[in-house]
């Protein structure tokens, strides 16, 4: 097949046979042609995801930047620039310093709660037990149903008279009763609890998934050599899920930044502020599209951008650099035609 | 390395008879108290939710943590009654299906350009994907809903369909082309001296070899878009038009002294996307093998 392998060199120096002696004129006439239908295959199978990505993800970004720096209720063509006015008035605003921490806060506790537990779960759930494969769709059920839902349903099981307090009250432990959601001093830890509910599902799946790549014979030659059970999880499945813990950190800490249904849906747009659980993105909604004020609202959202991408770039540039060469920087596979 | 994509189901029944045999000096017994523990905490607020619906309010008010006494099923059949249920349950049908084909289907496109092509520009275009995963849609929501304005979609599924399907594309991608590089290239040679074209290779071999992949991506941006709440809400004003998300906050607000009828509408619209999720599940874990390795 070649053709479109040895296509590669020779497109590089296509210009200059065609300015050269060119004798022989059919070869090269086919040659073009493959060539032009290769553009047009390329062309024809990608142009439409790329057409799509960048009107809806790449140009919202950039326009969000642009109307940063207006004052701009959101009719008509924005007027009224005010350069960095919108970021001054959101870093000197001490709820989106707040939010700020919440979030910081929340990324924090997720990696800490969450990451050991899942590879504690993932390594439980790699065990030959019976009914591990209900187990399993089980432990993802959190993960599957919608923040509205998680929300919702928390929302009212741990109201001050919901099931949760009414449960201890019934166990003898009424002292623990709460008020779990407007408590400024427990609704962080109630968020914090719900949140790792929910996600840790999704920690579980690439954990599991990542063992499961691990080279089976690494295992069978720690058996002869006599390696117990614990020792081969500590020096063999722990360093080779090295990889999965990274990706998925990167994962967790973005979705952290960007935290906003959970918190919208359970402490509501006003009520997030004084419980102490707003993040950056309920005060972007709150000040932005329920204050009408769309410049401020897009200002907030270049920050969240910023403040995710300086983060994001860190983490890659120190931590995942080894990892995700192939994965997330540059393009995998070595084994290309 | 992207092997273990394709491959990826078979290896992982494999690994799993063999391997566990190397761990099985653990005491089984502690296994199953820690599973039973772990499962009771997923599953007890969603329990929570469904047995809820089968009480009435002064059963919930009385005795907020107890047993449905007697069963109730008024919550469910009046809301499996209700036109506006179906509507927001079809609504969303319409969102999740045909996000998930046209996402599917585009990235499914670019990713063979991507893994199989040689050209100037593929690094490049695996990059602009890649870096699709840094931009969320919480940081584009207020121009996206702008642009949706502009283009005469709000209030219309199209509105939020359209944006959705790009915001699947960069996970999507990332997951469908170490699967399509594996494909083995004596594959595409047969193919194409059996006189296939690239795109006859493609249609007649890459899809059914790469339906591992096809399947798991389906199935997340399915979940996705079913569960998708920050879009609708922006998009979305009628409830006529709301997908079910919406529809359940809505329904919990406007009913929020009858709190069994909103446990009832809130356990019925989590179904869907159980059954999908349950019935497809070890696929994803498999396909998400090969993904994470790159």
């Amino acid at each position: 097949m070649s053709d479109s392998v040895t296509e590669l060199p020779q497109r590089s120096s296509r210009s200059g046979s065609i300015r050269g002696a060119a004798p022989k004129a059919s070869p090269r006439s086919d040659r073009a042609r493959a060539d032009w239908r290769k553009r047009f295959e390329i062309a024809i199978l990608s142009g439409p995801a790329i057409v799509m990505f960048l009107a809806f993800v790449i140009f919202p970004v950039f326009m969000a930047a642009y109307y940063g720096f207006f004052r701009w209720k959101g009719f008509g063509v924005p007027t009224n620039f005010v350069g960095f006015g919108n970021y001054v008035v959101i870093f000197n605003d001490q709820n989106f310093r707040d939010a700020l921490t919440h979030n910081g806060f929340i990324l924090v506790m997720s990696l800490v709660m969450q990451g050991p537990a899942a590879v504690a779960f993932a390594l439980l759930l790699n065990q030959n037990i019976r009914g591990r494969s209900l187990i399993r769709v089980l432990i993802f059920v959190p993960y599957v149903i919608s923040e509205v839902i998680v929300g919702t349903g928390w929302g009212l099981m741990l109201q001050y008279t919901g099931a949760l307090n009414d449960l201890l009250t019934n166990m003898g432990l009424g002292a623990f009763a709460h008020d779990w959601i407007a408590d400024p001093n427990v609704a962080i830890w109630t968020l914090m609890v719900i949140i790792s509910w929910k996600y840790i599902g999704f920690a579980v799946i690439l954990m599991l998934a990542g063992i499961q790549g691990i080279p089976e014979e690494l295992y069978e030659a720690a058996a002869i050599d006599g390696a117990s059970y614990w020792q081969i999880q500590r020096w063999i499945t722990l360093p080779l899920l090295g990889p999965t813990l990274r990706v998925w950190a990167f994962l967790s800490i973005i979705g952290s930044l960007q935290l906003f249904d959970l918190v919208y849906i359970i402490w509501g747009q006003y009520v997030a502020s004084t419980a102490g659980t707003s993040t950056m993105a309920t005060y972007m909604v709150r000040e932005g599209r329920l204050a009408g004020n769309y410049g401020f609202g897009n200002a907030v959202a270049v920050v969240i951008f910023v403040i995710s991408l300086a983060i994001a770039l860190t983490y890659q540039r120190f931590v995942l650099r080894r990892d995700t060469a192939g994965a997330l920087t540059e393009a995998p596979g070595r084994k290309q035609n | 390395m992207s092997q273990a994509a394709l491959t990826g189901r078979t290896a992982t029944s494999r690994r799993r008879s063999t391997k566990s045999s190397s761990g099985a000096s653990w005491g089984s017994p502690t296994t199953y108290l820690v599973a039973t523990v772990l499962i009771s905490v997923c599953i007890a607020p969603v329990l929570y939710i469904i047995i809820g619906g089968f009480r009435s309010n002064s059963q919930i008010t009385v005795n907020p943590s107890g047993w449905p006494d007697p069963w109730v099923l008024s919550n469910y059949t009046s809301v499996l009654a209700s036109g506006m249920f179906w509507q927001q349950f079809g609504n969303s049908m319409i969102s999740a299906l045909s996000t998930t084909a046209a996402a599917v289907a585009l990235a499914l496109m670019a990713s063979f350009v991507i893994a199989r092509y040689n050209f100037a520009g593929r690094n490049a275009m695996y990059a602009l994907f890649a870096a699709g995963l840094m931009f969320p849609m919480t940081v584009a929501i207020t121009p996206l809903y702008l642009l949706v304005k502009n283009l005469g979609l709000t209030n219309n599924l199209l509105g939020v369909i359209l944006p959705q399907i790009a915001f699947a594309l960069p996970t999507t991608v990332i997951i469908l082309v170490p699967f399509l590089a594996a494909i083995p290239k004596e594959l595409e040679e047969a193919a194409s001296i059996d006189g296939a074209s690239r795109l006859g290779f493609f249609f007649r071999m890459v899809l059914p070899l790469s339906l591992p992949g096809v399947i798991t991506t389906g199935i997340l941006v399915f979940i996705g878009a079913w569960n998708g709440y920050l879009l609708p809400l922006f998009i979305l004003n009628d409830s006529a038009n709301y997908t079910l998300p919406l529809g359940v906050q809505a329904f919990s607000s406007e009913h929020s002294v009858d709190t069994a009828a909103v446990l009832a509408f809130t356990s019925l619209s989590m179904i869907p996307a159980l059954v999908f999720f349950s019935i497809f599940e070890r696929r994803i874990v498999g396909g998400l093998t090969g993904a994470v390795k790159g």
